[in-house]
């Protein structure tokens, strides 16, 4: 079902004035951040008279994701914000120096919105977690632990370091990658077998999989084991990965919800996925915190036709992080509004094709 | 357009990710091929044992007559084929529209793919050294000398990752099934037709359907086949036979580099050997393993260069429909320049002539295709970088080579035919363990003997002897 032209009107307005907000708090020497407001004293404009909408921010050049390498990391925290216990999360690094995001309450305000989406017959409250995902200095490690808290659990972790993995990939050493995972999943089984009754889960499309298959080879089942909600993540969430996990890995009873983020937006949940819709997987953002476009391959200041296919473009818009436009390493089909969901979303995402080949999809 | 189904033992399942198989030259739609994902392919394996058990619960004798059936059936049966069906001549055309092989060329792999299955006794007899084929079900056996002898097999199904560009590979798998292993199949891309047409002939054949797994899908899907596989065949470039070298559960089916090499005592008499010569490099349009890639001789090399580039270098591209066409097109967009390019780049070295110059450019290139002409290149020593190389069109260097010298430096060659009579140098060449098949006197390197092992003998590769003794 399409979202009627009222609502999305209102979404429009909301996003706008959210644009607003934040632009005048990064902009505003009283609030914002070293980086933004030495960014804007070389503009030759200002931001806070010059945007007043969403599209307004299209005067900023396209973020570049290296700004975020190195330090002093405190260059993006924003007066305002001075004095709250902070975060630091970084994303890749399985060289160089990683990409770093400092915040304190965004991971738990993106997860407590999420949370909102989570069906409580499959996701009770109250029921505690495996977050079967990255270790170390990941935003998704202690999002997944806030999450499964805000929901009345308590959250179990194993140790998985995506930086090896992702080295033993390129070396061309995958027995030994297949090894670690085994090494990773035993950990989970250790846990799901130690009487903690788990019901619900983080984890990844291969790391499901290979769980699914250990747990076979001991007579036993996802379902079986007591897991009936499964959150899981990553651009490997095919339509027919889906299908395959949804009929032979978890089977009737168990809930699984595809979602798609990273460390710069947050999360971007999915529509309800099943057979009605060929297991189709849609993504929404958490509008007006981030926004997802999917622009021209050419021209990333223009929007694709809905259903054609383009680069993801990510603009993320809180009082701790401000990102006006970021190509993503993704690409996908623009989709039209929904009832629930009053904005556009991005089906079909994968890697982006000018950059798969040289990119490496370890675990997650 | 037919859509083809992923075979998860036997039975059919339509993924929601299908890729389409294209004609070459118009884009036309073929095939839609649905894809499998790696979890489908790793689950799956659970019921590998099953078709090992069901295939021994057929006598050999039965599958050997099953292979005959379905020989004749493949060669001229119209026969299922995902939601439609397909004649003989369907199945050469589509073959062909997707790999750029001249449709009466995929005729004749036809033809050879159903002599290999009609003389299946024969083989396996040649290939078990005449072992009571009882003996690989019941796992010992005695033989007709008396003596007790074991053969265990090593995997309960045989995984092959198929190429996309040369339909003549087939027939090395076709003695798995009467050997009682299951087939575990990943079709290359363009070439999804022989596996799926040779499965649809065995099922009408009587050959279990759960002994055979058909899983097309992208480069993971190969990965995990050769990952859950305990035996695997595989077919790749040098990279790939690298990566497995020493691997005893991988054979790797790769470049041959197979060579004719001319003793010092006829090669005066070269004129008599350019038919053989010509053949090797040119037939079946020069794309397989046992094609000749480097013709080697002390002497007279530039006027052999000379005599080989009159005879193929006008040779012209024609369209795949034509009885005399005679190369192949490469079928992928850019394929046949960036070969040409490679080859280019190295012409320009002292002591390197390319001997069809004067016969016109070699590529050619088409909307959605390119061919590439043959190709004869002349190199004064071995230590020239086009000496050793090959490309899969007809393509070959003369290469000037002292006799003592060319054993230390033709490199690995699958088929060397050895023209020679000197006892001493033919002893050295039986020695050479770098050559796989050598044929010794005038013989052409394309020239198969199906009774003979290639690149290993498979019954070795799936069963192992071993010492077995019972109790009375």
């Amino acid at each position: 079902m399409t979202s009627s032209p009222g609502t999305a009107q209102q979404a429009k307005s909301q996003l706008d004035a959210h644009v607003r907000e934040i632009v005048e708090w990064h902009f505003n020497p009283a609030t914002g951040c070293p980086f933004w407001l030495d960014y804007a004293s070389k503009l030759g404009w200002d931001p806070r008279k010059s945007v007043q909408t969403f599209e307004d921010l299209k005067r900023f050049p396209l973020f570049e994701d290296d700004w975020l390498r190195g330090g002093p990391v405190r260059r993006w925290l924003p007066k305002g914000l001075e004095g709250k216990p902070l975060f630091v999360f970084e994303t890749g690094g399985s060289t160089g120096v990683p990409k770093s995001r400092l915040t304190s309450e965004d991971f738990r305000i993106d997860y407590e919105m999420f949370s909102d989406t989570l069906p409580e017959k499959y996701f009770p409250r109250g029921s505690n977690w495996l977050m079967l995902g990255p270790s170390g200095p990941r935003r998704l490690r202690l999002a997944v632990e806030h999450l499964c808290q805000h929901r009345g659990g308590i959250c179990f972790s194993v140790d998985l370091d995506p930086r090896w993995v992702i080295k033993l990939i390129k070396a061309g050493l995958t027995e030994e990658m297949h090894r670690y995972k085994e090494h990773v999943i035993d950990q989970a089984v250790t846990i799901l077998t130690a009487g903690h009754n788990i019901q619900c889960m983080f984890t990844t499309p291969k790391l499901l999989e290979a769980l699914a298959e250990e747990l076979d080879n001991r007579g036993t089942s996802i379902r079986k084991i007591g897991i009936t909600g499964v959150f899981a993540g990553g651009t490997e969430f095919t339509p027919q990965f889906t299908r395959f996990a949804m009929e032979e890995l978890l089977g009737e009873g168990v809930y699984l919800t595809p979602t798609y983020g990273n460390t710069l937006m947050g999360l971007a949940c999915s529509k309800p996925v099943g057979p009605r819709s060929d297991y189709k997987i849609t993504y929404y953002a958490p509008q007006p915190r981030a926004v997802i476009e999917v622009v021209s391959f050419d021209d990333a200041s223009k929007l694709v036709d809905y259903g054609k296919t383009g680069r993801v473009r990510l603009t993320t818009l809180t009082r701790e992080t401000f990102i006006p436009g970021f190509l993503e390493r993704d690409e996908g089909e623009r989709e039209a509004p929904c009832e629930e969901y009053p904005w556009d979303g991005v089906s079909g995402v994968r890697p982006f094709r000018k950059l798969s080949a040289s990119t490496t999809i370890g675990v997650y | 357009m037919l859509n083809l189904p992923i075979l998860r033992w036997g039975q059919p399942y339509t993924s929601l990710e299908q890729d389409e198989v294209v004609h070459f030259l118009t884009g036309k739609p073929l095939a839609r091929v649905s894809q499998a994902n790696t979890g489908l392919l790793s689950r799956d394996m659970r019921h590998a044992e099953r078709a090992r058990r069901m295939l021994t619960e057929i006598p050999i004798g039965d599958l050997i007559n099953m292979m005959k059936k379905a020989g004749d059936l493949y060669l001229s049966g119209t026969l299922a084929m995902g939601d439609g069906e397909q004649s003989p001549d369907d199945f050469a055309r589509q073959q062909s529209a997707s790999t750029g092989l001249p449709e009466h060329m995929c005729k004749a792999n036809m033809s050879k793919n159903h002599f290999v299955l009609n003389n299946m006794d024969q083989i396996l007899d040649a290939l078990t050294r005449g072992l009571p084929l009882n003996i690989l079900t019941q796992g010992y056996g005695i033989e007709e000398r008396g003596v007790v002898v074991s053969y265990q097999a090593q995997c309960p199904v045989l995984g092959l990752v198929l190429p996309s560009n040369s339909p003549g590979v087939h027939t090395l798998w076709l003695p798995v099934i009467p050997m009682q292993i299951g087939l575990l199949l990943k079709p290359g891309p363009q070439e999804p037709w022989t596996p799926y047409r040779m499965a649809a002939a065995f099922y009408e054949a009587g050959v279990p359907r759960e002994a055979i797994a058909i899983y097309p899908g992208g480069a993971d899907v190969g990965a995990e086949v050769v990952r859950r596989a305990n035996r695997c065949m595989i077919f790749g470039g040098t990279p790939t036979v690298e990566r497995y070298k020493g691997d005893s559960r991988v054979q790797v089916h790769g470049p041959g580099f197979s060579k004719i090499l001319l003793g010092d005592d006829v090669v005066d008499q070269w004129e008599k050997y350019i038919d053989i010569m010509a053949d090797s490099i040119f037939l079946n349009s020069g794309r397989g393993c046992i094609n000749c890639s480097g013709i080697w001789a002390s002497r007279h090399t530039k006027k052999i260069a000379q005599a080989l580039a009159e005879k193929l270098g006008p040779i012209e591209a024609k369209p795949p429909e034509d009885p005399q066409a005679s190369i192949a097109a490469f079928t992928v967009p850019g394929a046949a320049r960036a070969i040409w390019n490679s080859i280019d780049m190295r012409l320009h070295e002292p002591g390197v002539t390319h001997m069809t110059a004067p016969f016109g450019h070699r590529l050619v290139e088409l909307e959605r295709c390119g061919y590439l002409r043959p190709t004869i290149i002349h190199c004064d020593s071995p230590d020239r970088a086009l000496s050793n190389t090959e490309y899969m069109y007809p393509f070959a260097t003369v290469v000037e080579c002292p006799q003592e010298q060319m054993l230390g430096k033709i490199g690995p060659t699958l088929v060397c035919s050895a023209i020679t009579e000197d006892q001493q140098w033919r002893r050295q060449l039986m020695e050479a363990r770098h050559i796989d098949r050598l044929n010794l006197g005038a013989l052409p390197t394309i020239r198969l003997n199906w009774l003979q092992p290639h690149e290993g003998n498979i019954v070795e590769f799936l069963f192992r002897p071993r010492a077995f003794q019972t109790a009375v």
